[in-house]
């Protein structure tokens, strides 16, 4: 690293940068070429830049460049009793930069029963006063209501915000019912934004849990045995079909088991939209550590959808975002110390959960996926950094080095040997769940908003310089599909003549009356909206069948109407 | 016929063993080329010209001759019934003719044929074999060689089902003799409580209904309308004194029969406690409602609503969520009603791993499709109206004959549940409102034959197993049902496989005015039934009696089902982690009642005491008798006493 001419040139023009001799590595291609940066954002690229004097350059001769990772699911102020994480904003943003990721998506978790704004507020209030690097912001739905619907609106419309969560888990407290999350995907598709769902049954886990603490388990493995895998993969199916009906966009947040992966996979054969997240932990490690005898390191792991017992876990969830049957990373990163976890320390179901992951999010891939050789680096690029901004709108600002986009660039060596631990992380709590893994490959240097973050190994992180980045509506990559589906599915009834026979009376015991009119209400809308079928271009129905005074009661024997070509309104088969 | 004589001599001999050749009849709706050519035979393209394989020509006269004798020639010979005459019959004046012999026919049970005769008394067959020594002056059955079956079992029927003050248009009377007719002897009928209604009393209801006009046996299943703790009183007296052992909980029907997935775990716990068989109506209750309302909204109020607002992706999803939860209360689980290719897939697969789940495809999901939905006919379009609905996928009923032959799915019932037009339209302008439910009692076994023995899905004992034995052992009914052997109950069928008959409304047995497989050709056919070995069916002729039908009590822990769970329950005894005890810091928690987690809010923690005691088996933890001490239970502060076991501290706060 060297300053070119004159040496005395002041602070500000660092701002200034060029990165010359790296490989660029775009999702669909790599190419050799100098960057040059200013003002935080990418100026030109090419060989041979004409660029002002005094440049600080980067020699990245060796190395590739990559655009910097979004870490689609972060919870680095996620409450729980009263206890807030360990790692804040502060220590949970500068743990991504080291680690390369320079982009993070917070969820929001209102209290249930508390309005969304307000917690949105909050969050982007602490934020902006802590992130070192640039954010946006997921909002959960913890409790429906259709006072909700004005509130999405508004943080879809004012706020930046395209993406809600809705549980199927956490009973009595986060979940929603089936009802709720066909009602909810319904007006998210209106909206333009997308739905996550944290996929478990919560109902069964509930029965679950009471059962393993009746028969005397109270350590973390009754966790991972109070969910097990076949819960998750229940509640992924569910919302795929629940979507699908809705014909909204789906994002299952934290894929972390074989099955649930598969359920994924499938529905994306036939044709949904969906996409599946897996995590840091799922795809590094596995859950065979909650039947430790030390307890501290076992509530380490504690985590929803918990680890796969099944030690081959990772290795088939790479192998699917390799293939691009997932197609996001996130790390889930929530991290309670051992002293908060130890709340639960004679009752798993207390114990706050949350893994690392931050961190150690882009090393893993690598070394799981790059180095084995499921994914070439394109495709690295793809699930670390560009898919999430092309499903979240933030494509091309962020997920790909062109002219134009932020300069959020990682210089990645590929050949660097790090071992992961507690001792050298740059988190706030005493341990880590990926202690003792080596990975190969890892960030040389990190830029965000064009300034250098990670060089030679030191961090130069700013407090509460990260911005927030709104984000708008109808994402092109999720929602082309989606509004072609709208115009084609346009249901159309079969227009049919007056059925004329006998009609049974019903003795009108309110109580037995069918399903749902019996909860709404009103009336059946029936005769009164036959008028949207008069559509004669599409009908080979003759004008001598409905008429305008259908609505009009009447005695079925007073008038059959036999129109020319015959009656299409016979009672009897024949 | 040419590929006769080019095939191996082992195929060469099919047409004996069964008795005609495979084809493929697929009826009227199916225009498979050539389908229609065979049913007349052509003599002459038959005898002429194929000199070369003189094996060949012999095999292709012998089925000729077999089909000739059966459809033309003698009907007369079909079955010859004898009555004991003169003196032979003044000896036996007050029998009653309850004494029977079945001569030279070929009893087909699930799993082997032979030739032998069977002779019956008082209802129970008490002879088995050949040359079989009884009484004189018995009436006897010649059978030509013809197949003696197990009647069959017709495991869901809702007749005489009541809804919103109607009633299903064929009763018990009804409903059985139409069974009776198609070969069917024993039918289990679901008990539907209304939601509040005592099940026990709902259960008295159906038993008064049934016994004073039932035609044949009968059982009954109970359903699980809402749940509660008298609930479950009631399933037990249900299980122990009234010999029920199948409760079905609905999945759909919101704010009616509906219940919640941890009521359901709840009740499936109950289930497997009393020894029942757990049965299901898998749909999506929420996302059905959401969808009628939003079909509804665009002014679609005919039938064909009913299936728009129910795809096959709800029933799928159903059936997915019923078999994760009957895997986590290790409850057997039965699936009523399989109508889609997915939903089937789906209990395939849960089989394949090993989950105990049993599926029933009906008569209209194996005989017929959706498509009539969208007829312009609207009594007929309602006629087809049923939960979870008929597949518009014409495919589906092939697909579920072949799952149903290979052994993926188990049982058939046929759901009938019959309500006539005018009843129907209730819901003329508005799909919800029209009474559920489709015929089926009555053709259900000729179906089966037709779409998959005729077809060469399955044999002849495959068909017993899927129309009797499957649902007898599952039910807990065998060998007493679904079974020809000495000590079985003498419900018996002698089966034309080669009648072919039209299915219509104007012929039916029903009281209802359509058919939904009208017009449907089906091979195969009962040319005698004998119920509680009295003669119910003969030449064409039905002679029921209302109300001869008994009530057969079932009792619990059935063998074929349980035999698996029982191991599976002894096996999955949960152990902890013996660990030491937690000493390190532990942050305070503001108490607040709101936020506490979901389970344990409801009940405090039984932490401690229990994990100190049951863990506590030094046979199986490698941990020494240090750590966990008796008086652990005894709270204490954890900065009190740090125990430090010999061989080191197991319980360490941080990772070294």
């Amino acid at each position: 690293m060297s300053y070119q001419g004159k040496k005395n040139i002041p602070r500000i023009t660092s701002d200034r940068l060029i990165i010359k001799g790296g490989k660029i590595v775009n999702d669909d291609q790599s190419f050799y070429a100098d960057i040059y940066i200013e003002d935080g954002i990418i100026k030109q690229i090419g060989e041979n830049l004409i660029v002002p004097g005094g440049v600080k350059t980067i020699d990245a001769y060796g190395h590739l460049v990559i655009p910097g990772g979004i870490d689609v699911n972060t919870c680095l102020h996620m409450s729980y009793l009263g206890m807030t994480p360990a790692d804040g904003f502060y220590h949970g943003t500068k743990a991504a930069l080291a680690g390369g990721t320079t982009m993070i998506i917070d969820h929001v978790l209102p209290e249930p029963g508390t309005s969304l704004l307000v917690a949105y507020d909050q969050w982007r209030e602490l934020a902006d006063s802590k992130s070192c690097c640039d954010y946006s912001l997921h909002v959960d739905i913890t409790r429906w209501h259709e006072s909700l619907t004005e509130e999405l609106e508004a943080l879809i419309k004012d706020k930046g915000v395209n993406s809600f969560l809705v549980f199927m888990a956490y009973k009595d407290k986060y979940q929603c019912t089936d009802s709720q999350m066909y009602e909810i995907f319904g007006i998210i598709r209106d909206l333009g934004a997308i739905a996550q769902v944290h996929a478990e049954n919560g109902d069964i886990i509930e029965e679950e849990q009471k059962r393993l603490l009746e028969s005397g388990i109270t350590g973390p493995e009754g966790h991972v045995l109070s969910r097990p895998e076949e819960v998750e993969t229940e509640a992924v199916y569910r919302a795929i079909t629940i979507a699908k009906q809705a014909n909204c966009p789906l994002y299952v947040t934290k894929v972390m088991s074989k099955g649930a992966a598969d359920i994924i996979a499938q529905a994306k054969r036939k044709g949904m939209v969906v996409y599946g997240e897996p995590i840091s932990a799922s795809l590094g490690t596995d859950g065979s550590h909650y039947w430790s005898k030390n307890w501290a390191k076992a509530a380490a792991f504690v985590t929803s959808p918990p680890l796969s017992q099944d030690t081959t876990t990772p290795d088939y969830l790479n192998s699917l975002l390799s293939c691009g049957d997932l197609q996001v990373t996130g790390s889930a990163h929530c991290t309670f110390s051992t002293a908060q976890k130890a709340v639960g320390k004679d009752n798993f179901t207390l114990i706050p959960e949350g893994t690392n992951g931050i961190e150690e999010r882009m090393s893993i891939i690598w070394d799981r996926s790059v180095t084995t050789g499921k994914m070439d680096e394109n495709e690295f690029v793809a699930v670390t950094s560009t898919n999430a901004a092309k499903i979240f709108n933030l494509y091309p600002r962020k997920g790909r080095i062109a002219v134009g986009s932020d300069a959020d660039l990682v210089i990645w060596n590929p050949k660097e040997t790090k071992i992961i631990s507690a001792k050298t992380h740059n988190l706030a709590i005493e341990y880590n769940i990926f202690e003792g893994m080596e990975c190969l490959g890892a960030p040389v240097v990190v830029m965000s908003q064009g300034k250098i973050i990670l060089e030679d190994g030191k961090l130069h992180v700013t407090e509460g310089s990260g911005r927030f980045i709104p984000r708008k509506t109808f994402p092109d990559f999720v929602y082309k599909r989606i509004k072609a589906r709208n115009r084609m599915a346009d249901i159309r009834g079969v227009p049919r003549g007056l059925y004329d026979g006998p009609v049974h009376d019903v003795t009108t015991a309110t109580k037995a009356v069918a399903s749902t009119p019996s909860c709404r209400g009103s009336s059946c809308p029936g005769k009164a909206q036959m008028a949207p079928l008069r559509n004669l271009h599409q009908s080979g129905f003759t004008l001598s069948g409905n008429q305008m005074d259908d609505h009009i009661p009447r005695r079925t024997t007073q008038r059959i109407v036999a129109p020319p070509g015959g009656r299409s309104n016979i009672t009897s088969l024949s | 016929m040419s590929s006769t004589q080019d095939a191996p001599s082992f195929f060469k001999n099919m047409g004996s063993g069964s008795p005609k050749p495979r084809q493929k009849f697929c009826g009227m709706f199916c225009p498979v080329e050539g389908s229609t050519d065979n049913k007349t035979l052509d003599f002459g393209s038959l005898t002429g010209g194929r000199g070369g394989d003189v094996a060949g020509a012999r095999n292709t006269n012998r089925v000729i001759a077999q089909q000739r004798d059966i459809s033309t020639l003698d009907r007369g010979r079909k079955v010859e019934i004898r009555s004991g005459s003169g003196k032979e019959a003044l000896q036996n004046l007050n029998d009653q003719s309850d004494r029977m012999l079945i001569k030279g026919g070929r009893i087909v049970n699930d799993d082997q044929s032979f030739c032998a005769d069977i002779y019956m008394e008082d209802g129970v067959i008490k002879q088995i074999g050949e040359n079989l020594i009884v009484p004189g002056g018995v009436r006897t059955i010649d059978a030509h060689g013809r197949m003696v079956l197990p009647g069959g079992i017709d495991v869901h029927t809702r007749f005489q089902m009541p809804d919103r003050g109607m009633t299903a248009a064929d009763d018990f009377y009804q409903g059985t003799r139409a069974a009776l007719a198609g070969g069917t002897t024993m039918i289990v009928d679901h008990v539907v409580p209304e939601p509040g209604m005592s099940l026990l009393t709902a259960f008295e209801q159906w038993r008064e209904w049934a016994d004073s006009k039932s035609c044949c046996d009968y059982s009954l299943h109970v359903d699980v309308t809402e749940w509660h703790k008298g609930v479950q009183e009631e399933m037990e007296a249900l299980v122990k004194d009234h010999g029920v052992n199948s409760f079905l909980v609905y999945m759909a029907y919101k704010d009616v029969f509906q219940l919640s997935d941890s009521q359901i775990y709840e009740v499936l716990s109950v289930i497997r406690d009393l020894g029942a068989v757990a049965q299901v109506h898998a749909e999506n209750g929420d996302i059905i409602a959401e969808e009628q309302r939003r079909i509804l909204d665009l002014g679609i109020t005919g039938p064909e609503g009913h299936v728009l607002s129910r795809p096959e992706e709800v029933e799928a999803e159903a059936v997915n969520r019923s078999v994760t939860i009957a895997n986590q209360t290790n409850c057997p689980l039965y699936i009523t009603k399989v109508m889609s290719k997915s939903a089937a897939d789906i209990i395939a697969l849960a089989r394949k791993k090993g989950s105990v789940v049993y599926g029933e495809p009906i008569s209209a999901s194996l005989g017929t499709d959706g498509s009539h939905y969208w007829s312009k006919n609207w009594a007929k379009a309602a006629a087809f109206v049923t939960s979870p609905p008929l597949s518009p996928d014409p495919t589906t009923p092939d697909y579920l004959n072949s799952l149903l032959s290979c052994g993926d799915l188990q049982v058939t019932g046929s759901a009938h549940c019959t309500f006539n037009t005018a009843q129907r339209a209730v819901g003329k302008d508005c799909f919800t409102l029209i009474p559920e439910g489709t015929n089926g009692t009555e053709e259900r076994l000729s179906l089966v034959w037709d779409k998959a023995v005729v077809t060469g899905k399955m044999d002849e004992n495959q068909f017993v197993a899927v129309t009797s034995t499957n649902a007898a052992k599952i039910f807990n009914l065998y060998p007493r049902k679904g079974r020809i052997a000495v000590g079985s109950d003498a419900d018996l069928v002698i089966w034309d496989p080669d009648c072919v008959k039209t299915i219509s409304a104007k012929n039916h047995n029903l009281a209802v005015e359509y058919n939904i497989f009208e017009g449907t050709e089906v091979r195969g056919a009962p040319l005698v039934v004998i119920s509680q070995g009295k003669m119910v069916l003969e030449e064409g002729t039905l002679h029921t009696v209302e109300g001869t039908g008994r009530y057969i009590p079932r009792k619990p822990f059935p063998d074929y089902v349980y035999k698996r769970i029982k191991a599976r329950s002894r096996l999955a005894e949960l152990r902890g982690v013996p660990r030491g005890l937690y000493d390190g810091p532990v942050c305070e928690v503001s108490g607040t009642p709101k936020t506490m987690t979901p389970a344990s809010s409801t009940k405090t923690s039984p932490a401690k005491q229990q994990s100190g005691q049951s863990l506590r088996n030094l046979h199986q933890s490698g941990f020494s008798l240090s750590g966990a001490q008796v008086d652990d239970n005894i709270p204490r502060r954890t900065t009190q006493r740090i125990v430090a076991p010999p061989g080191g501290r197991a319980n360490i706060t941080n990772l070294g």
